[in-house]
């Protein structure tokens, strides 16, 4: 297979063969973070810039860890708040970004679509680290790549993902990821918070984590954010870790082989129960780890296409 | 496969006889197979790694460690070749460090796949020496690289290409000169 | 002195659909003529054969953006986009900068449009002081400056009492209240149609029943006053069928739609193109469906653009931060012809969906007819001939619309307003 994308921009037009092609490349970035010496010249001369207008710590450090591991140059150029609070519109910033002639710019930004839309504008390769409600797109190619490690496969397993499906876009782009390599994929939620045309994606729906979660092979919960339940999409913190909170008990029902899985970062007692969260099926660290690696990947397939500009 | 201008060199039998003597030349240099590592340069001196590792075998009767090295991620044109450079593995389970390093690889050209292999070897420990055999040297060096133990020396043109295949059913090795191809590197 | 020869007349008011000459003079529709033409005419002559002659089109739902927002439309630019459209009047809604709440504004509107205008230009007026909801505006001192209608369009009147109110005081004079049904609450901030496309865009979504609630509650308060209630834009499939319910109880409601409704659906958003980005938002091929049955069947009274212009550095932007709003003066009769074409309304139906309603909804006398004695508002429309949209087509300001590059079919070859030609395209040619 030959790689052509120039963007990350999500998951839902990727075939599977891309998709193993990510994780192939991947698995050899693996052995490169196994050396002693963790770093080879490949992006040497490339600039990287993480461009970040959404607060993110451990994205925007993966991104950068993977860029330095790469030996590309790493510039964060982080902006809280919207871009037009600052009187600057999404597109000037970035075309002055651009003027600096990164090789790759990594982005993230509250509206979706935001890095489809800035492809279209800018001649730099753009990674998608998280775009509104859309997609986060490297975060599930971690996700499975987490999994794959873990359980040799994907194709079959029965899959939970439970929290906040509407507002996630680690959800997206785990339904479209894990979905294409033939997982059997369990949403959760509170009814709110759990849209019942996401029956479009495929996946089963419940209400009942405890449907979902029993003979589980993989459990990943998503975080909740506090203002949701301002929003009142339920109706407190304490009644939602009742109903949807991670306990022994309920983590019981999966396989005994199962794992628990969150893109993080937890709201203990929240989302998970504080011992289950460090429980030895957790594999959150194991995400994390991950992350560096497919992140290269995805750094070295945007760099090395006949495509790149400069 | 009979296209006009495809010059066999070198056919099965005797690309063996080369990897045989090749090995003697290893062995002969070295004084045995002590220290002895061969590291296959990714794809085509894998193979040729696993050839000259059983030759040693026979006649030395040790069994020398075989590691593979992808050249990748230490490219010099990276963003310029026409396609998508696609990741092999390195692995070298074991550690080079004073080790004699026997770069193995099929073709010889331009050298900057050796440099690149070079760097990448040394970013994973500290070689004794490292030593280059190849099947073929077409000449052509871009760099001030040079081969210790060369199976054939071919005189080429810049706009032929040549070939080193495997046939994996009949295991039989094949060495073809054509013209015209597109260049494409190393 | 004008004289239109050998068009199809084609004039709901009047029940006329024949072949025909029509006289203009001084203004006015002199008279029509049957039979052959008159050999000789003293004025200019129209030849109208294979084309239709109707009243002059009239959008009921149109914003010009003056004052206030002139470098996305003025008065001039939206009118002479109206004209090229086929349309010889357009009321244009009150959210200007100042808003359209005090008769100077009014006046104002009135005096541009006299001076600069191609087009009639109906000024509607606030409904609430500054569009906040709050309080009401003088009607009695808008409408004698020349305010057409009462419309708080961009807003719903939320506040359940005022509207109550509003409808109450304006009902003894008999002034049509437009409303933009929207559920602020249910509507929740989003952009798009709620539903699969949303939820798949991750864009947040507006609920069809913020519409519908809204509806229902109007058409309520409608029943309860007896005021003139006049639902604007609608576009989900329980809306059309409240209407449907409010006529059928013999209520004093009407409603239009725009074409996007009727010829998009939320589909149109996929890439996140803000072109599609409208308010209400496009909709499910299950609304678009009603909204077809809604025009067919006579509940929908009227195809109006909601003409929206936005200049290009609200549309070249991420989807959240584009702004809502489609042009249509331009393309509003092609694509009220294509339901022609496709059989779902008939040519006399086009007619009084783009002329004869708006005029009885908004009581305009002398227009939407060419009865002997009207206004000589005339639209001369080619029915058949395709062209392309292309943006350097637009005549308005702004330069952005989900229908550009769209290959269209039939469009107004002549507009003549007060008997004034203020748009010919050569007959048989390509673009204009």
């Amino acid at each position: 297979m030959d790689w052509k994308r120039k963007h990350i921009l999500g998951l839902s037009d990727f075939l599977p063969d891309e998709i193993e092609f990510v994780m192939d490349t991947s698995r050899s970035m693996e052995e490169v973070l196994s050396r002693d010496i963790k770093k080879v010249p490949t992006l040497r001369g490339k600039m990287v810039v993480n461009l970040f207008f959404e607060p993110s710590t451990r994205t925007r450090t993966s991104f950068e860890i993977a860029g330095k591991r790469l030996s590309a140059d790493v510039v964060n150029f982080s902006s809280s708040g919207s871009s037009q609070s600052k009187g600057e519109t999404l597109l000037d910033t970035a075309r002055n970004i651009e003027a600096m002639k990164p090789c790759i710019l990594v982005m993230r930004h509250n509206a979706s679509g935001a890095a489809r839309f800035l492809s279209r504008h800018l001649s730099c390769s753009i990674i998608n680290a998280g775009d509104g409600l859309n997609e986060h797109p490297s975060q599930a190619l971690l996700d499975l790549y987490t999994i794959l490690k873990v359980k040799g496969k994907v194709a079959g397993l029965k899959v939970a993902i439970i929290g906040d499906i509407l507002h996630s876009r680690v959800a997206r782009s785990n339904i479209h990821c894990l979905g294409k390599m033939g997982a059997n994929l369990w949403l959760c939620g509170p009814a709110t918070l759990l849209p019942r045309e996401m029956a479009r994606t495929g996946a089963t729906l419940t209400n009942d984590i405890r449907e979902a979660v029993k003979n589980a092979d993989v459990v990943m919960t998503l975080r909740v954010q506090s203002e949701r339940q301002k929003a009142t999409f339920f109706p407190s913190i304490r009644e939602y870790f009742r109903m949807y909170g991670l306990s022994n008990n309920i983590f019981s029902l999966a396989k005994d082989d199962a794992i628990l899985m969150h893109p993080g970062p937890i709201n203990r007692g929240v989302e998970v129960t504080n011992d289950l969260a460090d429980c030895g099926r957790s594999v959150i660290l194991n995400q994390v780890e991950s992350g560096v690696a497919v992140r290269m990947a995805l750094l070295y397939l945007m760099a090395g296409g006949a495509h790149v500009a400069d | 496969m009979g296209r006009t201008g495809e010059k066999i060199i070198l056919d099965g039998k005797g690309v063996e006889r080369v990897l045989t003597r090749l090995t003697h030349e290893i062995l002969e240099k070295n004084r045995g197979a002590s220290d002895i590592v061969l590291v296959g340069v990714a794809l085509g001196g894998v193979p040729l790694s696993g050839v000259i590792r059983q030759n040693i075998k026979n006649i030395e009767g040790i069994e020398v460690p075989v590691g593979v090295v992808d050249i990748t991620l230490y490219r010099d044109d990276l963003g310029k070749v026409g396609h998508q450079a696609r990741l092999k593995r390195t692995e070298i389970p074991f550690s080079v460090d004073d080790k004699r390093v026997v770069l193995v690889d099929d073709v010889l050209y331009t050298g900057r796949t050796i440099r690149a292999a070079m760097d990448a070897l040394i970013d994973l420990g500290r070689p004794k020496n490292i030593q280059l055999a190849v099947l073929v040297d077409r000449g052509h060096r871009e760099l001030p690289i040079r081969a210790d133990y060369v199976g054939r020396n071919i005189p080429t043109a810049q706009s032929e290409e040549v070939e080193v295949c495997l046939d994996e059913k009949t295991e039989t090795w094949r060495v073809v000169l054509r013209e015209g191809a597109p260049d494409k590197g190393e | 002195m004008l004289l239109i020869k050998g068009g199809r007349i084609i004039d709901p008011a009047s029940g006329r659909d024949e072949l025909g000459h029509l006289v203009l003079k001084e203004g006015k529709v002199d008279g029509i003529l049957p039979g052959d033409a008159p050999e000789e005419f003293a004025g200019k002559v129209i030849d109208a054969s294979g084309m239709w002659v109707v009243p002059g089109l009239i959008d009921m739902h149109v914003h010009l953006r003056e004052p206030g927002f002139e470098w996305k439309e003025d008065i001039r630019t939206g009118t002479k986009a109206a004209a090229v459209g086929g349309f010889t009047s357009v009321a244009c809604m009150a959210n200007t900068e100042p808003v359209n709440d005090t008769p100077e504004i009014t006046r104002f509107i009135i005096d541009k449009a006299n001076r600069e205008g191609s087009a009639n230009v109906l000024p509607v007026a606030a409904i609430s002081r500054g569009l906040a909801g709050k309080e009401m505006t003088d009607f009695t001192e808008l409408s004698e400056a020349g305010a057409a209608a009462f419309s708080d369009d961009g807003k719903y009147v939320a506040n359940s009492l005022l509207m109550r109110r509003v409808m109450e005081y304006a009902r003894p004079f008999g002034f049509p209240v437009l409303v933009h049904a929207e559920d602020p609450d249910l509507a929740a901030g989003g952009y798009a149609n709620e539903g699969w496309n949303a939820i798949r865009l991750g864009i947040a979504g507006a609920p069809a029943v913020a519409e519908e609630v809204a509806i229902a509650r109007d058409i309520l308060i409608a029943r309860q006053t007896g005021g003139r209630l006049h639902i604007q834009h609608i576009s989900t499939r329980m809306g059309v069928e409240m209407l449907r319910m409010a006529k059928r109880a013999g209520l004093n409601v009407t409603g239009e739609t725009a074409p996007h409704y009727f010829t998009l659906t939320d589909a149109a958003l996929e890439g996140y193109d803000t072109n599609a980005k409208v308010n209400p938002p496009l909709r499910s091929e299950e609304d678009r469906m009603a909204v077809l049955e809604g025009l067919r069947d006579g509940t929908i009274d009227a195809i109006a653009s909601d003409h929206a212009p936005h200049d290009d550095s609200l549309k070249e932007c991420e989807f959240s931060s584009a702004a809502c709003g489609i042009i249509g003066l331009q393309t509003t009769l092609s694509l009220a012809l294509a339901l022609m074409k496709e059989g779902t309304i008939s040519p006399v139906r086009v007619v009084e969906l783009l002329s004869a309603s708006p005029a009885r909804i908004l009581s305009l006398r002398g227009k939407g007819t060419l009865a002997p004695g009207a206004d000589a508002d005339v639209t001369v429309i080619d029915p058949e001939t395709e062209w392309e949209f292309r943006r350097e087509a637009i005549m308005s300001k702004s330069k952005n619309s989900p229908f550009i590059g769209w290959k269209l079919r039939g469009r107004a070859v002549a507009t003549i307003c007060r008997g004034i030609i203020r748009h010919e395209a050569a007959r048989g040619e390509e673009s204009f």
